[in-house]
């Protein structure tokens, strides 16, 4: 089984953030920028069920400006086999990023698509559940805790919700978003970032897309 | 001896024995325990090289009564008394105090004396009564020229974060604490030159800067408490000295009143200026024993957005020096920091702290090494730190290592690093030594010492490799006389033939006052002692610290 894991380049969690003088919007340049802390969780979990066996690939995507490619091979070097990088100099919003990870959906044909539950610049928390209306599959949102079973290819989600904790069992193929109580992610080890430098990120194209 | 330690015991046990009753012994050392601490230890009596007789106190402590027990850390072969030249404090010193500095600034209250009594390690205990807080140079001036005119000893307190008691008194010295001079007087923008009192706290400095752009020159673990003033007064290293030097070189001027109550305006913000003698080097480094800085003038470099940390596992420790060459020639001018920890300090680390895990627990490594890189441009500092790192891999130089890809895993790394001596207080009893070694010799001492020991103690070793600044620290379940013997004067020996200091960063403060022989000719112990005598006459700033008593007596 495949399994497709969307990450997204935002303002690192840990700056401060200033507004621009223009009041136009937050700076953003000269800021570091890394990985969004959900996705990263996001993608540890889909590394994890790699490694115990369940799945074969981990597919890392991501869309926006040219230095996602950064965060992509951030991504790589924790483990992930390939990523697909979607060139997009502009902001994009949840609908939109949705209908392109539906069209990445139908060409890569991955077994259960994670993403973090919402990303720290916008906390919009709408695209998992976007995507997973687009494609028609299950979803089960802000998971801390996911059990596989292959054989009746079905995922078993606790949820985080406000009551409480609520369990799901989703048919796959699916949609997990996940919550901060998951996992703790891994760190980027040197022999895996050097590994990651030989791993393949394929461009893709938002044109063609749905808007 | 053997009559007198048996008495010794006795008298320990005894109630009804009050300090007040050994007037002109010596008191150098003592812990008092805190019953809410799990870790409720009695230590245990220590009477080597003692000779005069002992002296025993209870300490008040909430309205409880604990045994103080003495711990005697230093093999000190003469004895030091309360200097008999010092007077006592009276109820008209106070009222004068209290004239010049209002209620607010005299604090006899007995919780936050005992606080300001105890050092950071909890080694080291005075017995002053009087607390002043001056809010202005002026006062700061008018309380020294009274003091000296009483003949009354004074020690100058900031953060009391020190490590060899020279924060606290050692007797009933009356405690001078700058913290609530705690203003930032100016700040140039294009120069980056910060004037600020002497009781500024170091991370306030550093979040002030931060908005600014720049960043301080030093950065220590201590840094949410420890004051500029007291840093100065140290020349305190930190992480940073690697990149950015010492406080010598980066402080531009300071404000210091001496012992009669002068006020030396030496607060130049220029960063060039070459008349006359440059006497606020005399300052910095000085702890105290020959001015009270009150303002300082520092340099601070611009903040460059690009940083990054890798923590680094290597083999042995003759891998950790070949990295540190390596890192200094490919790194060159983008290393900020190169800090290094055996696996016994990582363990310690990783025990007594929450929420650290380990970087790399795929396997057990013997030594572990944090680089920083600090550059302006990202892309250009990443290729080159990799580039460093797959070479180095390829090498053998580094088995292992983590390169932290956030700012959450970069302040993580460091808390590993910076939260060793923290954890080690946690553990038990510590034994602190700060030594400068020659880097190809540095592991020898470690390695020499864990054979002294065996399993008595737990020997832990961690530093700026890159200055070449070993932290040797000895943990114990509680402090044994029999332990410190194995100890000193070893270290200070070994130091010393390898023509090392015995206090890279501490200084030399109460644990090490008669110390400086081992790594200074006693011609210039001699001129520093002229030079104390010519600016504090009556020795009254912070007594019996920094140069060994006998020396000053003969002066």
């Amino acid at each position: 089984m495949k399994i497709m894991v969307a990450i997204k380049r935002v303002i690192d969690y840990a700056v401060k953030i200033r507004v621009k003088p223009d009041k136009s919007g937050v700076e953003t340049s000269n800021v570091k920028m890394s990985m969004n802390p959900f996705c990263e969780i996001a993608l540890e979990e889909a590394l994890r069920i790699k490694e115990s066996g369940r799945a074969s690939e981990v597919v890392a995507v991501s869309v926006g400006p040219a230095q996602c490619v950064d965060t992509l091979r951030t991504g790589l070097a924790m483990g992930a086999d390939r990523a697909i990088h979607v060139d997009y100099p502009g902001s994009l919003y949840p609908l939109s990023i949705a209908k392109i990870l539906k069209a990445l959906v139908e060409a890569e044909k991955p077994g259960l698509l994670l993403l973090g539950k919402q990303a720290i610049d916008d906390d919009c928390n709408q695209t998992g559940q976007m995507v997973a209306g687009l494609l028609k599959w299950p979803q089960g949102t802000f998971a801390s805790k996911v059990v596989l079973d292959e054989e009746k290819q079905v995922a078993t989600v606790d949820r985080e919700v406000d009551g409480g904790l609520e369990t799901l069992c989703l048919d796959l193929p699916a949609v997990i978003t996940t919550d901060l109580r998951l996992n703790q992610p891994r760190y980027a080890t040197l022999p895996n970032i050097m590994k990651a430098k030989s791993k393949v990120i394929k461009k893709g194209h938002p044109t063609g897309f749905e808007r | 001896m053997e009559k007198w330690r048996l008495t010794y015991r006795l008298l320990k046990h005894s109630s009804n024995f009050d300090r007040r009753l050994t007037s002109g012994h010596r008191y150098l050392f003592g812990r008092t325990f805190i019953p809410f601490k799990e870790n409720f230890r009695t230590l245990e009596c220590p009477s080597r090289s003692y000779v005069n007789g002992a002296s025993v106190s209870f300490a008040r402590v909430n309205g409880n009564s604990y045994a103080v027990q003495h711990r005697y850390l230093a093999s000190v072969a003469s004895t030091t008394q309360r200097n008999p030249d010092f007077s006592k404090i009276t109820s008209d010193d106070i009222s004068y105090f209290k004239k010049i500095l209002g209620e607010r600034g005299v604090v006899q209250d007995e919780e936050k004396l005992a606080d300001a009594n105890t050092d950071w390690m909890r080694k080291h205990k005075g017995s002053s009564k009087l607390m002043l807080q001056p809010r202005i140079t002026e006062e700061v001036s008018q309380i020294l020229k009274y003091c000296n005119s009483r003949c009354l000893a004074v020690v100058p307190q900031g953060g009391n974060t020190g490590l060899v008691g020279g924060s606290v008194p050692v007797f009933d010295e009356v405690i001078i604490n700058v913290g609530s001079m705690n203003n930032i007087l100016s700040f140039d923008k294009v120069s980056g030159i910060l004037v600020c009192e002497a009781g500024c706290i170091l991370e306030n400095l550093i979040s002030f800067l931060d908005n600014q752009g720049f960043i301080m020159p030093l950065d220590l673990g201590a840094k949410g408490s420890c004051q500029i003033g007291g840093n100065v007064s140290t020349n305190a290293g930190g992480l940073r000295l690697i990149r950015y030097g010492s406080l010598h070189g980066s402080v531009l001027g300071l404000e210091a009143v001496l012992a009669n109550g002068t006020v030396l305006d030496m607060l130049g913000t220029l960063r060039k200026d070459n008349t006359g003698y440059d006497l606020k080097h005399l300052f910095i480094g000085s702890e105290g024993s020959l001015g009270i800085v009150t303002k300082v003038s520092i340099l601070t470099p611009p903040m460059l957005s690009s940083v990054n940390l890798a923590f680094l596992a290597c083999e042995d420790y003759a891998s950790c020096q070949k990295l540190l060459l390596e890192a200094k020639r490919k790194l060159g001018e983008i290393l900020s920091a190169f800090e290094f920890l055996d696996v016994n300090a990582l363990n310690v680390v990783l025990k007594h702290l929450d929420g650290l895990r380990d970087p790399l627990p795929s396997s057990v490594h013997n030594f572990y090494v944090l680089i920083e890189t600090t550059g302006s441009m990202e892309s250009h500092d990443k290729e080159k730190l990799e580039a460093f790192l797959l070479q180095s891999m390829n090498s053998g130089i580094i088995t292992d290592g983590v390169l932290a890809q956030d700012i959450n895993q970069t302040s993580s790394f460091w808390r590993i690093r910076e939260g060793i001596p923290e954890a080690l207080m946690k553990a038990g009893a510590v034994y602190k030594y700060d030594l400068s070694v020659p880097p190809e010799k540095m592991y020898e001492l470690v390695e020499e010492m864990r054979a002294r020991l065996g399993s008595a103690a737990n020997v832990v070793a961690y530093g700026h490799l890159g200055d070449g600044n070993l932290h040797l620290n000895i943990s114990a379940p509680q402090y044994t006389d029999g332990l410190l013997s194995k100890i000193e004067p070893f270290v200070y020996e070994w130091t010393s033939k390898h023509r090392g200091s015995i206090s890279a960063e501490h200084g030399l403060g109460l644990m090490k006052a008669d110390k400086i022989h081992y790594s200074k000719s006693p011609e210039t112990v001699l001129l520093m002692a002229a030079i104390k005598k010519l600016l504090d006459p009556n020795r009254i700033l912070n007594p019996y610290k920094v140069l060994p008593p006998s020396i000053l007596s003969q002066s």
